[in-house]
């Protein structure tokens, strides 16, 4: 009997620990679970590269600091800056369309002193919710038809930027991020309902305003096979990775297509192929299932969230982690065009593990700093 | 004021708004994970052996390896077809960004001609395995591969591949025996094991090497192999090891061969020597002949039309395909068959004028001796070539029995065993002319049949291997150019492949007939007089073919004659009489007098029978202990 009552202290006391140290400890577990089973898919990708695997740790650690430190800010500080924020990152985003540099025709870097760069439409990713659960703070709640107006004014303007760059994967995601703040606020379901009907006009004028790559890629994506050496080869050789893969898979290092270098960037935006052919459908769906963890607590922080400014940024983050990972397995099984989104946590790369990163943190700040009711 | 507005917010509300929008989305996500979740299935499990079959396709190729050929002898064990090892420039297209800047490239280091610049251009056209190397420039030089192999590292695709590639040492004399090989051409694939010629260089064209072409090729090794995406080859999954092609020992004598062709000098036309106890070939040769060399790795299209429009048609296999009027050379064989049929007979006197005439007023069949031969028998019908005599056995018998005795030789039909596209010349017979001409056999027919004329033509095979078969006394051998293959002896079919025995109702008049050929040398009136003198003994029979028919009265007269019209001068013979070891047929186009070939025959009879070659042969002897 005592000693059942001396365990519950015990727990009761570590849940007030990570309380205190602002860590969410189911978030970061399930997190963990992912970076983890990650590195060992990078490994395999990267053609057994260590050094490849070195950095990408280095870049988590640096991401967990993100992480950790902006768990320690209360959500309030947050909101106060979030209209600042939104601002100087739309005037970045100026910047760069005038002094930026790049790479095969895109402009999406600043130029910092000691030759590093900075992508301001990464920070975008957050800070546009943030500002439209600024917007929403002090504002009751469903938003009037004039509110809606003014909120995608706010999403449209530095997603026109980020579009310009060009890069239509990250504006994408932009307003997407946005939208779904205004979403969870309660946009009603008439505006829900008549968007969807607009799409396919939506669809088209977003076709004229595309370059000549990116409709190229459209039309790869509805026919692969009119291009098999060209821009088809990559979504053919992905499908045929994650095909071959089977249920159980090729085992670990031992997948054909990723090892022989017929699956082009395996270790970046297809390395969920490398999975799928290495571990089969049961591999894949563990990790979905892993995704579906992060993506269920962060659902249920923002739902247990204390304001509508907590609910509607943790949710919107939440959701737009979802929609990265739903885009890119999506491309790259072949139901949604090859646009250049990176599976988080697992791709190879720098800037998205930040920002990823950082949204965690936000979300952690958001659970671990509600008053004690 | 906007305080009192947030007052009468209701939050639980604005809360449980939110909430719902929460459950909304996380049903929205559940929906599209599990889209993600059957999409997989959908690849992973239905679709899952059309995908693995592509990445199996993807990663795992199969290179031939094309064995070493078989070696084709001559009967002393001297090298006629050759493998030697050659280096060769070749290109993977797949690596080549662009061929233009690679050709300026390559041109900087060594000589690319426009015409293996066009010939490389074609084969890329051409069906190919991918990453498959196609030949730029064969035969490098030590200079031109030393050239190259420094600065292959800068040339993406680009390599020096070594090869085995057929020479034949002895050029001309033996092209028309031994044949070649040649490129390989989309038909000649469609005959073949496409998978196993991948890779091979050429393939048997004519001669000994078109019909071995299958033993002397060998069975092509497979290496199966995982390449990456740019088709370097990574690990080697299966390997099976080529079986070279076998060895081919030919009856063919070299130094006999190459001495009959020297000796037709200047002339056109064709000799074939066999070996009547086996119808081995001894040699086959046809003047004038070409350098196969030129074959072996594709002719240049100068070389080609030049071989092409030669009047001399030194690509036209004479012995095989030449189609002759045997002449007199004819004469034995139709005696034999007067004899058979009992239309003549030995001891029967018959007056030879100079002329024969079916009826007391008709044509005027000449004689090559205008003043006739006067009373003759059958054995001085041999040694003097007395037409008449022939014109009215011939008119006599008829062509039906003629046509059937004449067959027993192999006229009319194809002989030689073990090499293609031999002409089955013509045998004439009721039905043929029937059929040709829709007309009636006439007697005049007959009596140009029977000295060879007419509508008679025979290939120097079919003259020769008959030739044998007299020699052997009726033991006729299909003739054969290959004696073993491997270590095996070579067999044939039987329908064609055996021998048989032309037996005759009195078997004695094989030795009559012989003895009445060696009279054609020894005989005072002999047509072959001049063949006298040798340490053992020969028979033999001349002839004299007519390129186009003289009318009735017209003397033919050499002098006035283009060459072109001059008669073909044809000899027969086998040595030594008592027991034949070759028979020899000889023709010299435009020849003239038969004396020419009747030389020829006794000068390889000196050489095959007692060595006498001039010294400049002795290349060619071979080492028998091979």
């Amino acid at each position: 009997m005592s000693e059942n009552l001396y365990r519950r202290v015990l727990v009761f006391a570590n849940a007030r620990l990570w309380q205190l140290v602002h860590i969410d400890i189911l978030l970061i577990g399930s997190l963990f679970l992912l970076i983890g089973g990650g590195l060992f898919v990078l490994y395999s990708a990267s053609g057994q590269n260590a050094a490849m695997i070195e950095r990408q740790i280095f870049r988590f650690t640096a991401g967990l600091m993100v992480c950790l430190v902006l768990a320690q800010l209360p959500p309030k500080y947050m909101r106060r800056a979030s209209p600042a924020l939104y601002i100087f990152i739309s005037l970045l985003l100026i910047g760069v369309l005038l002094f930026g540099v790049g790479a095969k025709g895109a402009q999406r870097w600043l130029p910092l002193p000691g030759g590093l760069r900075f992508q301001p439409s990464e920070i975008m990713k957050i800070v546009m919710p943030m500002m439209v659960a600024w917007y929403f703070s002090d504002r009751a709640l469903p938003p009037s038809f004039k509110q809606i107006v003014t909120v995608l004014i706010l999403i449209v303007a530095p997603v026109l930027l980020i579009a310009k760059q060009p890069d239509l994967g990250t504006s994408l995601l932009v307003a997407v991020s946005g939208i779904f703040a205004l979403f969870l606020a309660g946009l009603g379901w008439r505006y829900i309902l008549g968007a969807a009907a607009l799409a396919p006009i939506a669809g088209f004028s977003l076709w004229q305003v595309m370059h000549d790559y990116q409709k190229q890629r459209v039309l790869t994506f509805l026919n692969p096979e009119s291009d098999p050496l060209g821009s088809g080869w990559n979504i053919i050789q992905s499908k045929t990775a994650i095909g071959s893969g089977g249920i159980y898979g090729k085992g670990w290092l031992e997948g054909t297509q990723a090892q022989l270098d017929f699956l082009p960037e395996s270790h970046t935006d297809f390395i969920i192929a490398v999975l799928a052919e290495e571990f089969g459908m049961l591999g894949c769906g563990l990790l979905i299932l892993a995704y579906l963890l992060v993506i269920a607590r962060g659902l249920y922080i923002s739902a247990m969230a204390e304001d509508n400014y907590a609910r509607l940024l943790a949710g919107s983050l939440t959701l737009t982690f979802f929609v990265y990972m739903f885009v890119n397995i999506g491309m790259v099984s072949g139901i949604l065009p090859v646009v250049g989104v990176p599976l988080p946590l697992v791709s190879y790369g720098g800037t998205s593990i930040i920002t990823i990163m950082a949204t965690f943190g936000i979300l952690m700040s958001i659970q671990t700093h509600k008053r004690a009711r | 004021m906007s305080r009192q507005h947030q007052q009468f917010r209701n939050y639980r509300q604005e809360q449980r708004l939110t909430q719902n929008r929460v459950i909304a989305a996380a049903i929205f996500v559940l929906l599209l994970a599990s889209t993600l979740m059957a999409r997989l299935f959908y690849l992973q499990v239905i679709e899952y052996e059309l995908y693995q079959t592509k990445a199996d396709d993807n990663r795992v190729m199969l290179v031939t390896e094309p064995p070493p050929r078989g070696l084709i002898y001559d009967r002393h064990g001297l090298v006629l077809a050759d493998n030697r090892p050659i280096h060769s420039l070749t290109v993977t297209p797949e690596r080549v960004d662009n061929f233009v800047d690679l050709k300026e490239e390559l041109s900087k280091i060594i000589d690319i001609s426009d015409n293996e610049w066009e010939n490389f251009e074609d084969r890329l056209k051409e069906y190919r395995r991918p990453y498959q190397s196609i030949t730029l420039k064969s035969q490098l030089t030590d200079e031109e591969w030393a050239r190259v192999s420094v600065d292959l590292y800068r040339l993406d695709g680009v390599q020096v591949e070594a090869q085995l590639t057929r020479y034949y040492p002895y050029g001309e004399a033996f092209a028309h025996a031994v044949g070649y090989v040649g490129r390989i051409t989309a038909s000649d694939l469609e005959k073949v094991d496409k998978q196993a010629y991948q890779g091979a260089l050429f393939i048997g064209k004519t001669g000994i090497e078109g019909y071995y072409e299958k033993a002397l090729f060998g069975e092509a090794g497979f290496r199966k192999v995982e390449v990456n995406a740019r088709g370097r080859i990574m690990s080697q999954l299966e390997q099976q090891s080529p079986i070279p092609g076998k060895d081919l020992h030919l009856y063919l004598d070299a130094r006999l061969q190459q001495y009959a062709y020297d000796l037709l000098g200047d002339y056109k036309g064709a000799v074939v020597a066999i070996d009547p106890k086996n119808g081995g070939v001894l040699a086959l040769v046809s003047k004038p002949g070409f350098d196969p060399n030129l074959f072996v790795r594709g002719i240049s299209v100068a070389d080609y039309s030049e071989l092409r429009q030669s009047k001399k048609l030194p690509l036209f296999n004479r012995a095989l395909r030449g189609g002759y009027p045997p002449a007199s050379t004819i004469k034995p064989f139709m005696a034999l068959a007067g004899l058979d049929y009992g239309f003549a007979s030995w001891t029967e006197r018959y007056f030879a004028k100079g002329y024969y005439q079916i009826n007391p007023d008709g044509r005027r069949y000449r004689d090559w001796k205008r003043s006739g031969h006067g009373w003759i028998d059958l054995e001085r019908s041999i040694i003097e070539s007395v037409d008449t005599y022939y014109y009215q056995l011939a008119n006599k018998m008829g062509i039906t029995p003629i046509h059937s005795f004449l067959s027993l030789f192999g006229f009319g039909r194809s002989t030689i065993l073990d090499l293609n596209g031999d002409s089955t010349g013509l045998l004439p017979s009721n039905e043929w002319k029937k059929a040709k001409y829709k007309e009636p056999w006439y007697p005049g027919d007959s009596v140009n049949v029977g000295i060879g004329q007419g509508f008679m033509v025979a290939t120097p095979m079919q003259i020769a291997s008959a030739t044998s078969a007299l020699a052997s006394r009726g033991r006729y051998f299909y003739p054969r150019m290959a004696e073993t293959l491997g270590d095996q002896p070579v067999e044939f079919e039987d329908d064609l492949g055996g021998e048989h025995d032309i037996i005759l109702k009195d078997q004695r008049n094989w030795e009559k007939m012989v003895k009445a050929m060696r009279k054609v040398i020894t005989d005072s009136l002999g047509t072959a007089r001049r063949l006298q003198g040798t340490e053992y003994v020969i028979a033999g029979k001349t002839g004299t073919g007519q390129v186009f028919s003289l009318q009735e009265d017209e003397e033919y007269d050499s002098e006035k004659l283009d060459k072109r019209l001059h008669d073909h001068a044809l000899f027969i013979g086998f040595a030594p009489a008592e027991d034949p070891k070759i028979s020899v047929f000889a023709i010299f186009e435009n020849g003239g007098s038969s004396s020419k070939p009747a030389d020829l025959t006794k000068k390889l009879f000196d050489a095959y029978l007692y060595d006498k070659y001039p010294a400049h042969y002795d290349y060619l002897k071979g080492n028998d202990n091979e």
